[in-house]
């Protein structure tokens, strides 16, 4: 690995995210908190990317993962940018899709059925929380347009 | 599959508009999925974060407090007992009174207390009904306030009642009745009537258990003790309460209970707080349900045996921060106690904290025969080392163990037997104040300053011991209201939602059947949490945790300007990012992540090196509303808030919230004393003289706080 003072900057990003989940201070996490740290580094995978990173660093189906395993593999994905942002007008083009009649805003139900139905699908949890999180109180609708620049959360803010 | 039947032409139309993909339905939704999922933990990665930070401070205030009084304990030991500053502190040791029970009810007695016509609170009716706490429950509601006359006859109820109880509760579940367990309230009245909203009133069919810390921190600490002890004496098979590590008159002193009594009491505030005390030393210590769960407020250590807590004299131990002291018989059979004279026997005054490396010191003071040293002021430095690696735990192998060990073996002029005392003491404090570990081990809680760290191995072997399946314990904040740990054998429950901010964490309750599988149900008080969206929670909450910490950094600043100096030997004002991280966690030691937080602390660098002088100026918090002579004297007083409070309510021994000007300088002795600093009397004086006395020469310590507590300024969202 190059040791750039790039890389350098990235490892030590991946360290910091890293140690907010080693409870044991002993460089090791939960496997099922790498998703957490992968997202929280600004990579956008799909559930496959991750099951697919996860086997690549999992000590032997022990239930955790080592930040010896962990390091290399999280700064090649950061120096080759694997699971890039999704821009917001893909995102927006993507409501659009679903919001079949074009009216700029979806009912929380359809929505949800869409979630809960298709890809790699929502628990009922993530489907309530979600809602919860989109869902215009007053006029209990989804405006995915208005939505759209407030959920694109900045990665350093 | 959701797309592609019908409307085609429409889908068509779609498709052409995206650019990179052709999206149907299943690739739209995977985008979403995909978003979603990546907002939801970069909120997570925020709201833990936030949460260390909130954990961090409050620990800190715990073992600072600590350190606070076993300084004191230092005192009681080390200074003659003619010196001012003894006295000025003995009385809170003064745990053994001679007066008996008689006498004390005497003291307590409520009758004399008319209730005037214009009082439009509640009046209660004895013996207690499930209509009268109902009706209490109600007035609460209503946020009226219980006359001071039913207060202390509840209270006197209580205290009688509790007599009897032993120390620790055996419960039974079956088929038709399962039991409620609750965790820290926290005097947070709206989650006690959510719970009661959600889960029904106590009552025989349906028993509850309340696992400690009721007090302390919101402001209706009272009400729900007396709801609590109002249901008691209902159903006093079938409600259960344990004591928690604040259910402590010392404790109550910093953490806001003390004040909230005499503030809303002012009359009889000094006689029910009183009262509470002897009700909080008679609390029982844990309950077990069916003989297989263990539910205690703090947890366990290696040496916790149930057998031993079973047969301890609990309400010998007024304030478990101490251990207490053997009274001994003098040569005319007078019984003396502390204060009283040079003769007594003491017992080893024990730092909560278990050093090998803090040897006890034999002092020979003047009239001492069995002299017993306190290892507090040594303990100051090797407390702050071991906050340091504090997150370098795995490597820590001292155990708790063989700390007492080497403690004993060290004075062999120690008389009579009261090591059985001092091991008692140490199942109390132990079962009140420890917290559970991820790693083996049993190591002192240098953290929180008291009880112990114990691991997996601990958790099994004393559940083994003693036949138990499961520890239900409390006294951690979680974010989700309850956690489980050490392979789901030890679970932690909090009832206090909202805890550290608005929108922080979730209340949870359990119940538990006769299977024994506990079920969880969570909640939020606050209406205004409730409307708000996961991320203005998130963001609420983080706003107010840097706000903390923006205010420690405040109050350090001297020390942090000193730090930032040594990675500056050429003055130029600028250090790098990593040596700011390194430098504030040095001063601080508050074990964060400086360096993730460097972009919500310092907001703007030059080619990454940080303008410390400048960003320190910057810190906007609002000077105090005095004038001070000494700006550093200043910096003391907000760095020692709590300290300072903390000594100004001991010093006021009735209670009248005024301390003299003769017992303000005596609070800046023993303060400066504690924290090995000279403070001129010449500053004191004129520190006093700024501050507007009242006619008649004393200062009310609710105003002289006031005036001298942080606002950030820089917090207006």
């Amino acid at each position: 690995m190059a040791e750039t003072s790039e890389a350098a900057d990235i490892q030590r990003k991946i360290r910091a995210a890293f140690h907010v989940f080693d409870h044991k201070a002993d460089n090791t996490v939960d496997v099922r908190e790498v998703s957490t740290i992968i997202y929280s580094l600004g990579c956008f995978p799909t559930k496959a990317d991750i099951h697919r990173f996860v086997e690549e660093v999992e000590e032997d189906n022990m239930g955790y993962v080592h930040l010896d395993k962990f390091l290399p593999v999280m700064t090649k994905v950061l120096l080759e940018n694997k699971f890039p942002p999704i821009p917001e007008e893909h995102l927006l083009q993507a409501f659009e899709v679903l919001d079949k009649e074009s009216r700029g805003y979806m009912e929380p139900q359809e929505l949800a059925k869409y979630m809960k139905s298709e890809g790699e699908t929502f628990s009922q949890e993530e489907t309530n929380e979600m809602l919860t999180a989109l869902v215009d109180e007053k006029k209990n609708l989804i405006c995915y347009k208005e939505l759209i620049n407030q959920l694109t959360i900045d990665p350093d803010t | 599959m959701g797309c592609g039947m019908g409307k085609s032409s429409l889908q068509e139309k779609k498709c052409s508009r995206v650019s990179i993909y052709s999206v149907p339905a299943i690739r739209a939704a995977l985008l979403i999925q995909r978003w979603y999922r990546q907002y939801v933990a970069r909120l997570e990665m925020r709201r833990r974060c936030t949460w260390n930070i909130f954990q961090s401070i409050e620990y800190a205030g715990e073992q600072d407090q600590i350190k606070l009084y076993s300084f004191f304990g230092f005192l009681m030991d080390h200074f003659t007992p003619a010196s001012s500053e003894r006295n000025l502190i003995s009385h809170i040791f003064r745990e053994n009174e001679i007066c008996r029970d008689t006498e004390w009810e005497r003291y307590f007695c409520y009758k004399d207390i008319e209730v005037p016509d214009s009082y439009t609170g509640p009046h209660l009716t004895f013996p207690m009904t499930f209509c009268g706490v109902s009706k209490l429950v109600e007035a609460f509601k209503q946020k009226q306030q219980l006359h001071a006359r039913y207060v202390l006859q509840i209270l006197g109820e209580t205290w009688r009642l509790l007599r009897i109880l032993p120390n620790i509760n055996h419960v039974s579940v079956c088929q038709t009745k399962e039991i409620t367990i609750c965790g820290d309230l926290h005097g947070q009245l709206e989650d006690l009537l959510l719970i009661f909203y959600k889960n029904g009133l106590p009552s025989s069919e349906k028993p509850y258990i309340f696992n400690g810390d009721f007090v302390d921190r919101g402001k209706s600490s009272l009400e729900i003790l007396l709801i609590l002890f109002g249901f008691l004496l209902v159903y006093p098979n079938d409600l259960h309460l344990n004591r928690g590590n604040h259910e402590d008159h010392i404790v109550n002193l910093r953490y806001g209970f003390t004040k909230e009594i005499l503030g809303k009491y002012r009359v009889h505030g000094k006689k029910i707080l009183k009262l509470l005390q002897k009700i909080f030393s008679w609390l029982p210590l844990a309950t077990v349900i069916n003989d297989k769960v263990l539910v205690v407020h703090g947890g366990i250590s290696n040496s916790t045996d149930l057998n031993v807590v079973s047969r301890v004299d609990r309400h010998r131990y007024v304030s478990v921060l101490r251990p207490p002291k053997v009274v001994h018989q003098t040569l005319n059979g007078n019984r003396k106690e502390d204060g009283d004279g040079p003769v007594e026997g003491r017992r080893r005054v024990r730092s909560l904290t278990n050093h090998s490396s803090a040897l006890p010191q034999r002092n020979s003071l003047p009239r001492r025969s069995l002299q017993n040293s306190s290892i507090s002021h040594q303990l100051t430095s090797s407390v702050e080392d071991e906050l340091k690696r504090r997150r370098r735990l795995a490597g820590f192998d001292q155990t708790y163990k063989n700390g007492n060990e080497s403690d004993s073996d060290s004075d062999p002029d120690f008389a009579e037997a009261p090591e059985a005392n001092g091991h008692d003491w140490k199942q109390i404090v132990n079962l009140l104040w420890s917290d559970p570990m991820p790693q083996n081990g049993c190591i002192s809680n240098e953290v929180r300053g008291g009880g112990c760290y114990w691991g997996p191995d601990v958790t099994e072997e004393v559940l083994g011991r003693h036949n138990l399946q499961l520890l239900i314990r409390s006294h951690e904040c979680k974010q989700d209201g309850y956690e489980f740990c050490h392979n789901r054998r030890v679970l932690t429950i909090f009832s206090a939602s909202n805890y550290y901010e608005v929108g922080s964490n979730r209340g949870a309750y359990i119940r538990m059947g006769a299977d024994l599988v506990p079920h969880f149900i969570q909640y939020q008080a606050s209406r205004t949490c409730r409307d708000l969206t996961l991320r203005q929670s998130v963001g609420w909450t983080e706003r107010s945790a840097l706000r903390a910490l923006r205010e420690q950094l405040f109050v350090h600043k001297s020390d942090l300007i000193r730090a930032y100096q040594e990675f500056d030997p050429h003055h130029t004002g600028k250090i790098s990012m990593r040596h700011w991280a390194s430098a504030t966690e040095s001063v601080l030691k508050l074990g964060l992540p400086w360096r993730v937080l460097r972009s919500q602390l310092v907001s703007r660098t030059h080619y990454g090196m940080v303008d410390y002088q400048q960003w320190i100026k910057e810190l906007s918090i609002t000077e105090p509303k005095l004038e001070v002579s000494d700006t550093s004297i200043l910096e003391t007083m907000y760095k020692n808030h709590s300290n300072l409070e903390t000594i100004f309510r001991i010093i006021d021994t009735d209670h009248s919230g005024l301390i003299s000007l003769e017992e303000f300088r005596q609070t800046w002795k023993l303060l400066s004393s504690h924290l090995k600093m000279e403070i001129s009397d010449k500053v004191i004086t004129d520190l006093a003289h700024s501050i507007d006395f009242n006619k008649d020469g004393s200062i009310d310590i609710n105003e002289f706080m006031e005036a001298f507590r942080l606002v950030d300024l820089s917090a207006h969202s």
